[in-house]
């Protein structure tokens, strides 16, 4: 037996929960320089199944927490991003991305407006140079600090709220994509109500020292079992939800990954972000290729990098995500194709060692989100 | 006396005359996590020893299973379409993947008793 996933670098990085998963029994994989959680003794079917019934305690803590403040904060972001940050509400949250002069995606990042503090989350591969972009587009009156004293935990299911109310009531009336600062296990948090699951839930930044009591409290509570990051990505899958350096990067623009909805209607007036003369132009005129669900006949999951078929056998497009959806109970899907492929209904073909298999466009996501409703 | 051998890949063999009976230790399960999907040979398809025999995929990945010895495909578990969580709960029985017609006797030499597999395991750990 072989796997045919290549080994990762050496984890140079720890997060502090590090000695937690340990104990817990998790799996421990190198990740973007940490060592982190790829699932505990309940594999990552078990958790999985686990969050979207009850609740389930992830350590994201290898995420970038980055603040920008000053004069002028959300106006200067505004030239990084396409998403509308000036007209970002207090204490609202907003997914949108850093683009590039080509129009591509450098990273995708949720911003809060915390408090006269404009707060970002950011993948933890880009985080370094995330900080230099917005160092080196930032002069005068706004300033840049990276968090790395920050931890930042997921509390994430249907009974997430119930859990995390108990120690910190504000939760329980929290209203989806906001924040708010919360006293939990005694510490000061931040915490959104927003996730990475497509299930109603709560990311949680305290400062690493309260981490473990934070940690230990929530995990304590009947409905929480702790996941890894396995379960987050089939749990991302399932929802649709994109994973920066394989659903998008620097070559896919926020158009073809179907992200048109973070691109708020003054920005697409406006303009004035990296990469507009593309993105405005696939805003009127329409993608090249679009990134779209894909159902699999059968049972055998279509992996990344695998070649889409047009009906007639032809070569239309790639798989970005793919695997097996624990929820749906099959394979799922998702990749870019050419434009005249990827209305849903369309048929097309995955050809998976040496075999097509048949499979048709459909509508993301493949587990429908279930967010707080406010 | 076990009549049960492994190979370096994790495969394990049971042979019965001329015949064995193939799967994936116990150890290769656990690494695996949770399948969801195996890749069956077809009957009467050949392989030499070495060769790409299977495909096993977890929820996070597809691996390999090649035939630890050569010779010709008579069976395979078609239980695996329905449970393939099966490898995980019974890999060295229900779990079992596909039987073989050996091409040669002499190749079950190259691979490991259950003791000497169990160090080569402790080894990697």
């Amino acid at each position: 037996m072989s796997g045919t996933n290549g080994p990762q670098s050496e984890p140079v990085n720890t997060t502090a929960l590090h000695d937690k998963h340990v104990a817990l029994g998790a799996k421990m994989v190198p990740f973007t320089g940490y060592s982190m959680p790829l699932n505990y003794p309940a594999g990552i079917l078990a958790e999985h199944l686990h969050t979207r019934e009850s609740a389930s305690l992830f350590d994201v803590s290898h995420m970038g927490q980055i603040s920008i403040w000053g004069e002028g904060a959300a106006h200067a972001l505004e030239r990084l991003v396409p998403g509308d940050i000036i007209g970002l509400a207090p204490s609202a949250l907003r997914y949108t991305q850093f683009t590039n002069d080509q129009g591509g995606i450098r990273d995708d990042l949720m911003v809060t407006n915390a408090d006269g503090r404009l707060m970002l989350v950011v993948n933890a591969a880009c985080k370094d140079a995330d900080l230099e972009l917005l160092v080196a587009g930032f002069k005068g009156s706004v300033d840049v600090a990276l968090h790395d004293d920050k931890a930042l935990i997921a509390l994430q299911g249907p009974q997430a709220v119930a859990a995390l109310a108990r120690h910190a009531p504000k939760a329980e009336n929290l209203e989806f994509m906001h924040a708010a600062a919360m006293k939990i296990a005694g510490a000061d948090a931040v915490v959104t109500r927003s996730g990475y699951t497509g299930e109603d839930g709560f990311e949680i930044s305290v400062y690493a020292e309260a981490a473990n009591d934070v940690w230990d409290i929530l995990l304590a509570e009947p409905e929480v079992s702790p996941a890894g990051l396995g379960a987050r990505d089939s749990l991302r899958l399932e929802a649709g939800l994109c994973l920066y350096g394989h659903d998008i990067d620097e070559a896919t623009s926020p158009v073809e990954a179907g992200l048109l909805w973070s691109i708020g209607k003054r920005r697409r007036e406006e303009g004035g972000f990296p990469g507009e003369q593309r993105i405005l132009d696939e805003i009127a005129n329409g993608p090249k290729r679009r990134r779209v669900g894909i159902l699999p006949e059968g049972r055998a999951p279509a992996r990344e990098n695998t070649e889409i078929l047009s009906a007639a056998g032809e070569s239309v497009g790639i798989v970005t995500s793919g695997g097996f959806g624990p929820s749906t109970g099959g394979p799922v899907t998702m990749g870019y194709v050419d434009i005249a492929h990827a209305k849903t209904g369309t048929s097309l073909g995955l050809l998976v060692r040496g075999k097509t298999i048949p499979a048709s466009v459909v509508k993301l996501p493949f587990a429908a989100h279930r967010y707080h409703k406010n | 006396m076990s009549n049960l051998k492994f190979s370096k890949d994790h495969e394990w063999l049971r042979v019965e005359g001329d015949s064995a009976t193939i799967g994936i230790s116990d150890y290769a399960q656990e690494q695996l996590g949770d399948v969801v999907y195996v890749e069956l040979p077809e009957i009467g398809q050949k392989f030499s020893a070495g060769a790409q025999a299977a495909v096993v995929e977890s929820v996070k990945a597809a691996s390999e299973i090649y035939a630890p010895v050569g010779g010709e495909v008579t069976e395979v578990n078609n239980a695996l379409d329905d449970d393939p969580a099966l490898v995980n709960s019974d890999a060295i029985g229900q779990g079992w993947f596909f039987k073989l017609k050996l091409d040669n006797a002499a190749e079950l030499e190259a691979l490991m008793d259950e003791s000497s597999y169990q160090e080569f395991i402790a080894g990697l750990e």
